[in-house]
């Protein structure tokens, strides 16, 4: 694998639009769920153990080549939320659309063509890793990683938290990271062997609930 | 029934079917031990069925499986006389409780038990999976307490999968207590609220006409599925509060 790839994939600048959503951190601040870094660090270990460790299974099963298509209806099963659905969908569509032009694959293509609209973003990340020669540990490492990233510089412009207090947040995570990964490589492994039934299917009722009701706001900062 | 040190093992398996005439027949109906069936009395073509607990648990190291199937022309109701208690056990050995559910074409289910009360040191995995026909219909509702009033809730897992002809429609793991995942309990997770819960409702008709996407802002949702399914998912600070949320957003559904 290529280090120097990776990191092109990992970087929050790389153009797949995920800087334009908190991963629910903006429905948090609102409600006064999120208002320190405390509360954004439990909601960041909260998101990585259940929609984090999920997408970071899916992005794994698709880098080590499970069916896209399996994988993005287990997608779908997992993700009861609408406006999750077409998020997670428009962020798919920008991301293979960037890693088409970044590392040049026929699976990119294929997967372009299969959905039109859109597949779930751990699909099209596991796929872009594929073309870009990485492995499923480095797919779930930048699912996870993006997962809590988001929020965290979200909250810096929702709440004026001190961004060194935020980073601070992402390093005492780095640990639980660390295992996630390992897990969500294992979790893809099996996915391989005994279907797509076997990838987690961990939910969080107040990341869904809030989903939904952001995304009828009129005004919002963040596009989810 | 069998009783070992390891804890019960107990099986309840409930069989409806349509009798030709527009009504529901209750052909096989076996409960043992701590799981007793009633017959109660149904409304029109509707056949109902109590689950009653006989003795208490699910304690640490039971395992019980209930089944119930709907066959073809059925209409079957199944609720609990009371809330189900999850208790600890003697050797603190997790106990299980696995429901399976199948509904046939031209069949409907209302599978409606209590809550499901989570007690302090209490260890229960619960799995739900429900296989539907093309054209079966479903209200599913599972709500769970975490805690008795103003206790610390046991360890409780919930997984819920749902196929209708064959798909997966929905796939989701709830889980909290101590030792269950971190964060479960913070600002993405519960919150702090005590009761949560969802109604899955399946109607073949939401393949053409879904229902539309709604949030109400004490804690709940109604979320049409890739599918002809729609699910409300709730939480709330007590048992009663989320029972009154939920009905307020089923009945934006009707």
């Amino acid at each position: 694998m290529s280090r120097a790839a990776l990191l092109v994939l990992a970087d929050g600048r790389f153009p797949a639009g995920g800087h334009a959503h908190s991963g629910g951190a903006e429905a948090a601040v609102k409600a006064g769920r999120i208002t320190d870094a405390v509360s954004l660090e439990q909601f960041c270990r909260g998101r990585l153990h259940t929609s984090g460790a999920v997408a970071a299974s899916l992005a794994a099963a698709a880098a080590l080549g499970v069916d896209p298509r399996e994988l993005d209806r287990a997608a779908d099963a997992r993700t009861p939320s609408p406006a999750l659905r077409l998020v997670a969908r428009r962020l798919g569509r920008q991301l293979v659309r960037a890693a088409r032009a970044t590392w040049p694959h026929p699976e990119l293509d294929e997967l372009a063509h299969q959905f039109p609209k859109g597949a779930h973003q751990p699909v099209a990340l596991g796929t872009a890793a594929r073309a870009a020669g990485l492995g499923p540990q480095d797919a779930a490492y930048c699912s996870l990683y993006e997962g809590v990233s988001g929020p965290a510089t979200a909250v810096v412009r929702l709440l004026g938290l001190d961004p060194f207090d935020a980073t601070a947040v992402l390093a005492r995570l780095a640990p639980a990271l660390d295992r996630a990964a390992q897990d969500a490589v294992e979790a893809g492994q099996r996915a391989l062997s005994d279907g797509p039934e076997a990838l987690p299917a961990r939910s969080a009722p107040l990341l869904e609930i809030g989903a939904e009701a952001h995304a009828k706001w009129p005004v919002r900062l963040f596009a989810s | 029934m069998t009783t070992s040190a390891a804890g019960v093992r107990a099986r309840v398996s409930i069989v409806a079917r349509g009798d030709g005439r527009g009504g529901t027949v209750l052909p096989d109906l076996e409960g043992e031990g701590p799981l007793a069936i009633r017959r109660t009395r149904g409304l029109g073509a509707e056949a109902r069925v109590m689950l009653v607990g006989a003795m208490s648990g699910p304690l640490g190291g039971d395992h019980f499986t209930v089944s119930a199937r709907a066959a073809r022309g059925a209409r079957l109701r199944v609720g609990s006389a009371g809330a189900t208690l999850a208790l600890p056990g003697q050797d603190r050995a997790e106990a299980r409780y696995d429901v399976r559910l199948t509904v046939d074409d031209d069949a409907e289910l209302l599978w409606l038990p209590e809550p499901l009360i989570s007690v302090r040191g209490s260890d229960l995995s619960v799995t739900t999976r429900v296989d539907l026909a093309a054209t079966a219909r479903l209200v599913l509702r599972e709500e769970q307490v975490l805690g008795r009033s103003g206790e610390e809730p046991g360890r409780l897992t919930s997984r819920l999968t749902v196929w209708i002809a064959g798909d997966c429609v929905l796939d989701q793991e709830l889980a909290c207590g101590p030792g269950a995942v971190e964060g479960w309990d913070g600002p993405a997770g519960l919150a702090g609220h005590r009761a949560v819960g969802q109604v899955l409702l399946i109607r073949p008709e939401f393949a053409t006409d879904p229902p539309t996407a709604r949030s109400w802002e004490e804690g709940a949702a109604v979320m049409p599925l890739a599918g002809p399914a729609a699910l409300v998912t709730a939480v709330a600070p007590d048992a009663l509060r989320l029972r009154r949320l939920l009905d307020t957003a089923l009945a934006s559904l009707e």
